[in-house]
């Protein structure tokens, strides 16, 4: 690990998170700060280091110090005019700033049930550096392989492990893996799935912004294992971040001579390039992508042939997700014996979760199988951000559904999560307190998926629409009796009639919040009450005057000219007006806006 | 990177020729020159997709089939700046309509529509995957996080302000 360095360097590290998220929250500035106090300063025996995603999220701008002896510290929600105390204080001074370090047991409680094997590197290397990488024991993997494996003893190595899809489905991956590697053909392919297309998942943009070599890595080891020659990444183009570092990464294994010709002098080659996806959900279905790249409307078609047999171009094709090809290499290094000592009988290894929502710590983890839902939200999560009860998680996305908070202490495994009715997916988790209305969530979800269907399979271009207009109605207030049953019967139609998982899986938010809370569909249908009060159409906004000082901010943001009043005088809300949005209630730092 | 939309520069049609002529010999080379297309204008300009096909050899009504099934792809102009309010699940969660509300307010651009001065296009996504920094706009390609309505405001402000001092320089 590369701190460890910095330990013999004799030198001091200071690391700043810089993914996505950190960028967000102001990354950029606080690392320049730092670089200019650093100079200023003239400090030289302190190396200052770009980093990926250290997983704490919640507490961006991250910035991590490490002394010579190895003492870690890290700061939270840095701003620029921070550094200068940090740098003065610690750096020069030798002591901590206590009241901008994150206390050591949130640290604790945050990591202590974790096991890092995807996100070994994340928060740690320099994701442009593919030395950072190497010195972490990076294409190691390949070389090993490459020396002294034959493609079916790397294969068998990965079906040991009990490796499985980390895109959703848990398909072993040894088994595709094999399946390819014995299909007749001279030329196969490796595709990398990186179109998260989930709403609340950012797992693989993490990985790839963070550690993009291990995904590079994996991929090597993959076209070895099948015999491929050539690999695609096929990663979102709302991701520029994720597409830059690879583009960074890629042009620097192809430099060191692990990508290409001959690769490290050995009889193998292997090129990869990048595919930008162009935003439809439905690609993330693996026939879907073959369209895609192959330059058409990605629309998934029948199965078998499996892309195994005939893929891209016709010719047999392996695809990965992001997290799956990720553990390759740390599974080769390390042996499945390694790997599988984690997790359950039929769910082995870690599983990396995007967690967000309603949630006091979100970000990025990595736990092992088997952990419950409770210990994932309460001793990682550190429970609702919002201080209301922690009513239900979302699970898998669009495809998943909502298990609700009497079953938390469901274990996290592929099998497990199935019997609820929702997925494991690929690791959105998200948070949901008592302010969240199931019907709301349903629809959310619906509307999703019924603008991203393909269109190809009529259950799931008509029927997602059908639910769609029968949720809507109920979230209004216009359900009928007999809604339920209709949504149910919907429900298991387009389930039966879709050709791919995302007409397949699109009703399991629907049916999950129909099993888990029937009573809130009821209460929209005839007591035409939302028990969350978010329904726009079943609430009313009040203005408490006791409370108001009549400092006129909610009429500023009310976008219906609702809202009326003379300054210094409680103001009030015409309800013939007020368009429900909430703005108000949220604009108001006094808490004098009550619904009901 | 692009940092700022590049709209409304003058069509070129050597620009878009050569972007074709770069990838007709490429299997699947639609998509990324459609790409590139849009990287160069901020759209599609119908006019590409007649060079797209005559340089490619696929028929025009596929590619206007491709660029109408992916979202990336627009065929009209955008403005000056473009922010897509994300609509993920968190932030949906923490309050996105009123974000996207407050956006409208402050540009005065309705959702998929361009500012009357052509300064703010705003569209809806799905999810941007910053989740845990919820709710979230991307202006120009950067990621803006814990949002308030206030805040998104404020944001739209310093554009139009920046815009302001740039000019009457």
């Amino acid at each position: 690990m590369s701190w460890e360095r910095d330990r013999r360097n004799g030198n001091w590290a200071v690391r700043v998170g810089l993914a996505s998220c950190g960028l967000a929250a102001g990354g950029q500035k606080v690392y320049d700060a730092l670089s200019a106090q650093l100079n200023a300063h003239g400090l030289r025996n302190v190396e200052l280091k770009r980093t990926g995603c250290m997983g704490l999220c919640y507490r961006e701008v991250l910035v991590e110090v490490t002394s010579p002896q190895g003492k870690r510290i890290f700061y939270k929600n840095v701003t620029p005019e921070q550094v200068q105390r940090i740098v003065e204080e610690h750096l020069v001074g030798g002591k901590p700033v206590a009241e901008l370090v994150i206390p050591n047991d949130e640290i604790d409680s945050l990591l202590s049930k974790q096991k890092r094997i995807v996100l070994r590197n994340c928060g740690i290397i320099d994701p442009e550096s593919i030395d950072d990488y190497i010195e972490a024991g990076g294409y190691k993997a390949i070389q090993t392989v490459l020396q002294s494996r034959s493609p079916r003893e790397v294969t068998d190595e990965i079906t040991r492990s009990g490796l499985r899809g980390r895109g959703g489905a848990g398909f072993p991956t040894g088994l595709k893996w094999g399946f390819a590697r014995k299909s007749p053909g001279n030329q196969k392919y490796v595709i990398c799935n990186a179109d998260e297309g989930d709403p609340g998942a950012f797992m693989d943009r993490s990985v790839l912004e963070s550690d993009p070599h291990s995904v590079i890595e994996g991929m090597l080891i993959a076209g070895y294992a099948i015999g491929a020659s050539e690999g695609y990444i096929y990663v979102r183009a709302e991701y520029p971040m994720a597409i830059h570092r690879l583009e960074i990464a890629l042009e620097q294994a192809r430099e060191r001579g692990f990508i290409g010709d001959g690769i490290l002098g050995y009889d193998f080659d292997f090129n990869i390039g990048i595919r930008q996806g162009a935003g439809a959900f439905v690609c993330g279905e693996e026939t879907a992508l073959i369209m895609s790249i192959e330059g058409r409307r990605g629309m998934p078609r029948f199965r078998p042939p499996f892309p195994a047999q005939s893929g891209l171009w016709g010719k047999p094709t392996n695809i990965n997700n992001v997290e799956t090809l990720a553990n390759v290499p740390w599974i080769i290094l390390n042996g499945a014996n390694a790997f599988n000592v984690h997790g359950t009988e039929k769910s082995k290894g870690t599983k990396v979760f995007a967690l967000a929502g309603k949630i006091a710590r979100g970000g990025l983890i990595e736990v092992p199988m088997g952990i419950s839902l409770k210990e994932i939200v309460f001793d990682i999560g550190g429970g609702t951000s919002s201080g209301l009860d922690f009513k239900a998680v979302q699970i898998g996305g669009p495809s998943g559904g909502v298990i609700p908070a009497s079953l938390a202490d469901l274990p996290v495994d592929y099998e497990s999560i199935n019997q609820t009715g929702a997925i494991m997916g690929s690791g959105g988790l998200i948070v949901m307190d008592e302010s969240a209305c199931m019907v709301d969530v349903a629809k959310f979800f619906l509307n999703f998926t019924q603008d991203e269907s393909c269109g190809k399979c009529t259950f799931c271009r008509i029927g997602t629409l059908r639910i769609l207009e029968v949720l809507d109605r109920i979230s209004k207030g216009e359900g009928a009796p007999g809604d339920i049953e209709r949504l149910q019967e919907l429900a298991q139609a387009v389930k039966k009639a879709s050709l791919c998982g995302l007409g397949q899986t699109a009703p399991n938010p629907v049916l999950t919040t129909l099993k888990y809370f029937r009573g809130e569909y009821e209460a929209h249908i005839n007591e035409r009450k939302c028990p969350a009060k978010k329904c726009q159409a079943l609430i009313t906004y009040e203005i408490i005057p006791a409370k108001c000082p009549g400092c006129g901010l909610c009429a500023k943001y009310c976008p219906a000219d609702a809202i009326s009043g003379e300054r210094k005088k409680p103001y009030v809300i015409d309800p013939e007006k007020c368009i429900r949005c909430g703005m108000c209630m949220s604009v108001c730092r006094l808490g004098a806006i009550s619904v009901h | 990177m692009v940092t700022k939309a590049k709209a409304r520069e003058e069509l070129s049609l050597s620009v878009i020729d050569a972007i074709a002529h770069k990838h007709n010999e490429q299997p699947g080379a639609v998509i990324p020159a459609l790409q590139e297309i849009q990287e160069a204008y901020g759209y599609v300009p119908p006019v590409a997709i007649e060079r797209i096909a005559e340089n490619i050899g696929v028929p025009a009504s596929e590619i206007y089939g491709i660029v109408t099934f992916y979202a990336q792809f627009r065929l009209e102009p955008v403005g000056e700046n473009l922010l897509k309010v994300c609509h993920g699940t968190a932030c949906h969660l923490s309050g996105a309509e009123r974000i996207a509300e407050a956006v409208a307010q402050a540009t005065g651009a309705k959702e998929g529509q361009t500012s009357q001065d052509g300064k703010f296009t705003i569209e809806r996504v799905a999810c941007l995957g910053c989740c845990s920094l919820a709710p979230c706009v991307m202006i120009n390609n950067e990621v803006h996080g814990r949002l308030t309505p206030e805040s998104v405001n404020k944001i739209v402000s310093e554009i139009q302000e920046a815009e302001k001092l740039a000019q009457a320089k």
